[in-house]
């Protein structure tokens, strides 16, 4: 009576059949997955590829082509597939001629990091186009960030000038608040949106003060570097 | 399996519909079972976002139930649970490199989500409780009515918290622009607040539904 007895004995499998049919399946569903990856591969990379030259579109006015580069302390060199460092992309018109530069900057915002493009002409030392490229920012305030025409209406020609010694900008890229804007480095934040605006200050802020300081000596090699036909665009 | 129904006289047809009704509307996963609430919840703030999560849920669904169905004699039990998993996987992969393949814009909106289809308790639940004990052609019957019945759920309130959230639907401007948005309808609390008046409004018809039904006689099924 004190003694378990044991009602329910473990049926006696061999493991062969288990070991079967999972790695059976496992192999299956691997070849089905490498076979998907294969065939989906080319459409997405030309999905990418439409993605930033949409972006590089908009925030360079009149830019048909684009090649994208790395800028460090060593100077500039093409970007090769894949590479990391600083990318900047650099877009041509039709003729070939530099009509600007994009450049990736992002900032903590109100819910998370926020990741934009922005285009830099260097006839105007300005930033002529903003796109925010991911956010997570709260929908109808600070998300007004990618839309509202008046907060945009500040990256027309926000001034990024290079200090004479070229080490540094001339003046640094602030927020201000709303209706605050006196000066054209100054971008005028979004009533109710603040967080996010300043995000956006400090992002520009940061990347052109460590971008352009290295770029702007090799602007001439950027001009001379136009795709050899306006229709090719390297990543 | 979708001309009326209820008055064909042939019992096996009336059977599939049956079958396919189940998870349409008497046992819909959304409104009656409430399983797959956190994609139902996270990504139905706008019609095409809810629509492209219904319909790859679907997908993944069918074609899981399926291939369940088919293998159903050959996997040992102790192994089933695992073996469900990877084939499901296997078909949220092929979802995953699909959506990326269509628009990397809808990629981005549903974000983590398609991935997380493998964990979704309606396929698992109807892998394991429909698939694993029915031919394939009821397997596939049965799953294409919970699919749809899913994707019907989200689409609804997609369109709902999109109308009221943003004033649109599928992106087209619907009230001009003095319309102020519900802004609270996007935001996830909305998600809960439109999903509550769903599940009232739908225990409502159904208990009005119902209540025909005993005083009719009562018909073989009340869907």
């Amino acid at each position: 009576m004190s003694t378990y007895e044991i009602r329910h004995e473990p049926e006696k499998t061999s493991p062969w059949p288990l070991l079967l049919t999972l790695g059976g399946i496992a192999m299956v569903s691997g070849l089905l997955v490498v076979l998907a990856y294969q065939i989906t591969r080319p459409m997405i990379e030309a999905n990418q590829r439409a993605a930033v030259a949409r972006a590089i579109s908009q925030v360079i006015p009149g830019a048909v082509s684009h090649r994208a580069f790395i800028i460090d302390e060593s100077g500039l060199r093409p970007a090769e597939e894949g590479e990391r460092g600083d990318i900047i992309y650099a877009g041509y018109d039709e003729k070939g001629r530099l009509v600007g530069i994009a450049a990736r900057a992002s900032a903590q915002g109100y819910a998370d990091i926020i990741h934009m493009l922005y285009g830099y002409d260097p006839r105007c030392q300005c930033i002529r186009g903003l796109k925010v490229l991911k956010m997570a920012e709260t929908p109808g305030l600070g998300d007004r960030i990618k839309s509202d025409p008046a907060f945009l209406k500040n990256f027309q020609a926000l001034d990024a000038r290079l200090s004479a010694d070229g080490k540094d900008l001339e003046h640094r890229i602030v927020t201000v608040k709303h209706g605050k804007k006196r000066h054209p480095w100054e971008i005028d934040a979004i009533s109710g949106a603040t967080i996010s605006s300043r995000a956006v200050g400090r992002a520009l802020d940061a990347s052109a003060r460590r971008i352009l300081p290295l770029l702007m000596p090799h602007i001439g090699e950027l001009e001379r570097a136009a795709p050899r036909n306006s229709r090719e665009a390297k990543r | 399996m979708s001309a009326n129904p209820a008055k064909g006289p042939n019992a096996a047809q009336e059977r599939t519909w049956d079958v396919f009704a189940e998870g349409l509307w008497r046992d819909n996963p959304v409104l009656v079972m409430m399983l797959g609430l956190c994609p139902t919840l996270a990504v139905s703030n706008s019609a095409i976002n809810a629509l492209a999560m219904g319909l790859a849920t679907s997908f993944v669904l069918v074609a899981s139930g399926a291939i369940v169905s088919l293998l159903r004699s050959l996997i040992p039990k102790q192994v089933r649970i695992a073996t469900y998993i990877v084939i499901i996987a296997t078909f949220v992969t092929l979802v995953d490199y699909a959506i990326q393949a269509i628009s990397l814009d809808l990629y981005n909106a549903l974000g983590a989500f398609i991935q997380l289809i493998v964990v979704n308790c309606i396929i698992l639940g109807r892998a394991e409780a429909y698939a694993s004990r029915n031919p394939v052609g009821r397997a596939v019957v049965n799953a294409l009515g919970m699919g749809t019945g899913f994707t019907l759920a989200l689409l609804l309130l997609g369109s709902i918290r999109e109308i009221l959230g943003s004033g649109s639907l599928f992106g087209f401007n619907l009230f001009g622009p003095n319309f102020e948005p519900w802004v609270v309808m996007i935001l996830p609390p909305g998600g809960f607040i439109v999903l509550s008046l769903m599940l009232v409004v739908f225990n409502l018809v159904n208990k009005r539904l119902g209540a025909a039904v005993k005083q009719g006689g009562g018909h073989g099924h009340a869907a």
